[in-house]
């Protein structure tokens, strides 16, 4: 009888489109409140956003350059939620990867060309990400200490360990700024603007660079991974269920850490697009949230590879659209910027599922006429 | 073959409760389509169906958990609205809920006066408590220790707690959900006594099971749901078990699964002195010593949570073994020192079918092809070096559908959104179709259908006289007797009695589930069933 006690399933397209557009709306009707309340006009402020964000193609490459950050944190949150772990850990994660990526390159780019350099830079980001990953796994699978808060602690040790490698080792002699020497020209990914460059179609600078076809790559990564090999259907059963996994014979402990190092190594290559693509040396917090606006991008994106490359490019959007806003309009200073930012957060992360119990009852009274029992049936 | 209810004049002054149709949906899903139900006063009214057969949604309907979508609720002739929980206690109306509403650690005082407390002070309505409980244990015999912490009672006090709960509560109409899948055949024999006497004092009792035994024994009245509706009602005296299985079911069911007898072979899985320590260091299994010989379905007996559980976790090596050896059916030998997993087990030619399907033997979430393979996800036959060949694992569901009879035959369904009945049959071809050497089955019929449990029942049998080992753990007695050829019965972690399947009697098993001592020879065990 329990079939009768569950609601109606919603088509797929609901969950995945309606819901969360409908949930955009209302973050942006409650930010536009905010707007009224300081006294500017709030649909002038989304004209701003919009146009800053996709208007002209300066503005497009910024957005895809934060996009490609969060994709890489979205899907490293994602993974880790397909065995219902919760990866607070993606800043810290992200922040170690690039300090992998800077030391292979310090060490290694006065000798090696940039095809040389690029698939060491991959592993490296991917291994010191799993690696910063790998201790909360260990924890978690063998001593149960919660992952939440481990990995939430490993970002404030992360933070401490760049601060004091950055001031105290790595930093480049004679500098006043805790920043390593800047790279040699071999180690720069390709900006996105050289590369149209060279098929010939003019484009503004922007920070947008190669990575971002990394990024894609990655996303087939997972999508692979989780619906078409073993390990994915292992990582998603003890998602879950773990006493189906004893069952099994999968051995959770094991597949816990595997799903924690594939999710650190994702977050890692955040320093691929940092490190490697835009600042060329390690500087301080160069994460800059990303790794906890993952967190946003993979709820929102249901973590799934399409939802979340979806969910990157909304928040893109609102980073580089927001920075416009406080630009052009004064009044609307950078803290509200946040604060509207936070808002879309709050309704389509903590509040997914708000208006799900009202969507529900919508549709089971749209398509009650006509309806079958054929399903009561046995 | 159904006859609408239909009630002279007098009749009508004395029903307890009448609904009159009632319809439920939920989406697509009709759960109750004009059902109506009439309990007389002063009697036990039994409510049989198969699982989806509106049973549940109907009582929560009565319950205030739902409301009907259409339909009117009678109370001594009166119209009455209910919406919540909290009007239908108002009301008079008690449920025992399968699963007990129960803190454990408040003591039975407590746990009887929680949400009825009178007022602010809590010894003021501690005292007024007593008084009343005294007062009901007077009246109905219903007998317990009020200042006793609830954990440390048996199951069947637990539940005469529940039953004093309602009471106490003002319940006139009485419903119980499945009240004796948790006891031992004497417990029940005592909360039917418990029953008969609400019943002499006017109170009206729904009994919902599936054990038509239980229905022929107790019952005044029953009540047959099928898909949904009211097929039909019947005075209890002028019925048979059969009569109702068929009316359930909508064809002929056989109640007796036929076998032959047969001489068991050689062993091909041993337990020898295992004992076993959960994480807070309580001994849970003692000194067992078992033989699953080709040929032989051996039968494990006892109340649920006596060893049961664990004994089926080692034999299918979920959980380590910490003192003991197993042999395995081809020869190898594990102890403490080995380190082996379900996988290593199941490649050595064991199958396992869990207790509990959905803790452990399937994934709700998992679209019925993945839950097939559950275990065998390593097996090459579905992988390639990387890659998972999802058409081979979509082809081999569709093969184990066809073979055991999955409805609906869709391998990229949900398995939350198979029947329980199919969900089994579907764990149970997963297990069965490799033909193990030796076979594990916890509860292989809960929550399944009659017609259902005749097929799972027939292709035991099966395999069993294909000269295979199957271990049977089940809290079904009848099941336990009607299949198996040795049956062991376990109390406290012990194998306390062993006895040959054609000589198995309830009464004699559930002694031994109480662990009473009993007899071995044939001439004693007349002569204690004499004393009896």
């Amino acid at each position: 009888m329990s079939s009768a006690q569950s609601k109606p399933a919603l088509p797929v397209w609901i969950d995945v489109a309606v819901i969360p557009a409908i949930n955009i709306v209302l973050a942006l009707l409650a930010s536009a409140l905010v707007i009224l309340a300081i006294g500017e006009d709030p649909v002038q402020a989304v004209e701003i956003m919009i146009q800053g964000a996709f208007g002209y193609d300066e503005a497009l490459g910024y957005t895809l350059y934060y996009t490609t950050n969060f994709i890489f944190t979205g899907l490293a949150v994602a993974v880790a939620f397909h065995a219902s772990l919760f990866n607070i850990g993606g800043e810290g994660q992200a922040y170690i990867g690039g300090l992998g990526v800077g030391l292979l390159v310090l060490a290694l780019d006065q000798w090696l060309n940039f095809w040389a350099l690029i698939p060491l830079a991959i592993v490296a980001a991917a291994l010191f990400g799993a690696g910063w990953a790998y201790i909360p796994a260990r924890l978690q699978a063998y001593r149960g200490s919660h992952i939440v808060i481990t990995t939430i602690m490993f970002n404030f040790i992360a933070f401490v360990l760049m601060n004091f490698l950055l001031v105290e080792l790595l930093i480049a002699p004679g500098s006043m700024s805790p920043e390593t020497r800047s790279f040699e020209e071999a180690a720069r990914v390709p900006y996105m603007h050289y590369v149209l460059g060279w098929f010939g179609i003019e484009a503004a600078y922007s920070p947008l660079n190669l990575s971002i076809v990394l990024a894609l790559f990655a996303c087939i990564f997972v999508w692979v991974l989780i619906w078409h090999t073993r390990w994915g259907y292992a990582i998603r059963m003890l998602g879950f269920n773990e006493s189906a996994t004893i069952y099994s014979g999968i051995d959770p402990k094991k597949t816990i850490i595997m799903t924690m190092a594939i999710s650190g190594g994702l977050a890692g290559f955040v320093g691929i697009n940092e490190v490697m693509g835009v600042h060329n040396r390690i500087l301080l917090e160069f994460t800059a949230g990303a790794g906890f606006t993952g967190i946003a991008v993979a709820l929102m994106g249901r973590a799934h590879p399409v939802g979340i490359v979806m969910a990157s490019l909304l928040f893109g959007a609102l980073y580089q659209g927001g920075a416009e806003l406080a630009f052009e309009v004064p009044t609307v200073t950078r803290d509200l910027v946040v604060a509207i930012q936070g808002l879309v957060i709050l309704f389509s992360g903590a509040l997914t599922y708000m208006t799900k119990p009202w969507i529900e009852r919508l549709f089971a009274a749209l398509t009650r006429p006509g309806n079958t029992t054929a399903q009561a049936a046995e | 073959m159904s006859a609408p209810t239909q009630h002279t004049q007098d009749q009508a002054t004395a029903l307890a409760i009448e609904l009159t149709n009632i319809n439920k949906a939920f989406g697509p899903v009709q759960a109750n389509r004009d059902v109506n139900l009439a309990v007389r006063k002063g009697t036990i009214h039994g409510i049989v169906g198969e699982n989806g057969a509106g049973k549940s949604t109907l009582m929560s309907i009565l319950y205030g958990f739902y409301e009907a979508d259409s339909g009117k609720i009678q109370l001594g002739g009166k119209p009455l609205k209910i919406q919540n929980s909290r009007q239908a206690i108002e009301s008079g109306i008690g449920m025992v809920h399968q699963h007990f509403m129960l803190v454990d650690r408040f003591t039975v005082l407590e746990n009887i006066m929680l949400g009825a407390e009178s007022g602010a002070r809590l010894n003021e309505s501690r005292d007024r408590a007593r008084q009343e409980l005294q007062r009901l244990a007077d009246e109905f015999g219903l007998n317990v220790d009020p200042d006793i912490v609830t954990s440390e009672l048996s199951v069947g006090l637990q539940q005469r707690v529940e039953i004093l709960k309602a009471l106490y509560r003002g319940a006139e109409i009485l419903i119980l959900d499945e009240p004796t899948g948790v006891l031992t055949p004497q417990e029940a024999d005592q909360l039917f006594k418990i029953l008969a006497t609400l019943r002499n004092r006017g109170v009206s009792v729904i009994l919902i099971t599936h054990k038509l035994q239980e229905i022929m024994a107790i019952t005044d009245y029953v009540s047959v749901m099928r898909q949904g509706t009211m097929v039909a009602e019947r005075r209890t005296s002028d019925t048979s078990k059969e009569e109702l299985a068929e009316l359930m079911v909508g064809r002929k069911v056989l109640l007796k699964t036929e076998k032959d007898e047969r001489q068991a072979g050689d062993a091909l899985m041993q337990a020898r002195n295992i004992n076993y320590f959960d994480d807070k260091g309580v001994q849970r299994l003692k000194d067992i010593n078992l033989d699953l010989r080709s040929g032989e379905i051996v039968g494990i007996a006892g109340v649920s949570g006596n060893g049961q559980t664990e004994l089926m976790e080692i034999l299918s090596g979920m959980v380590p073994l910490q003192e003991g050896a197993l042999t395995l059916p081809d020869g190898t030998k594990v102890d403490s020192s080995t380190v082996p997993d379900a996988k290593d087990f199941r490649n050595k030619s064991i199958g396992h079918v869990p207790e509990d399907r959905l803790k452990s033997g399937m994934v709700k979430a998992f679209k019925a092809q993945e839950a097939a393979i559950m275990g065998f996800h390593d097996d090459k036959a579905y992988n390639g070096t990387i890659l998972m060949d999802n058409k081979k694992v979509e082809a081999h569901c569709l093969e184990l559908m066809e073979a055991y009879d999955v409805r609906p035959a869709d391998p990229s369904l949900k398995s939350a959104n198979f029947s329980g009945g199919n969900q089994q049959k579907l764990v149970l071809a997963r297990e069965m179709e490799r033909r193990p050497s030796v076979l594990l089955v916890g509860q292989p019929t809960r929550g399944v259908d009659i017609g259902a449990i005749e097929f799972i029942h027939k292709n035991l049998i099966r395999m069993r006289d294909e000269g295979h080992a199957i271990l049977l753990v089940s809290v079904e007695l009848e099941e336990i007797m009607s299949l198996s050829d040795r049956i062991l019965v376990m109390f406290d972690g012990q194998i306390v009695g062993e006895i040959e399947g054609r000589n198995a009697t309830t009464q004699k098993l559930g002694l031994m589930m109480g662990n009473a001592k009993v007899s071995e020879t044939p001439e004693e065990q007349a002569k204690d069933l004499q004393e009896a």
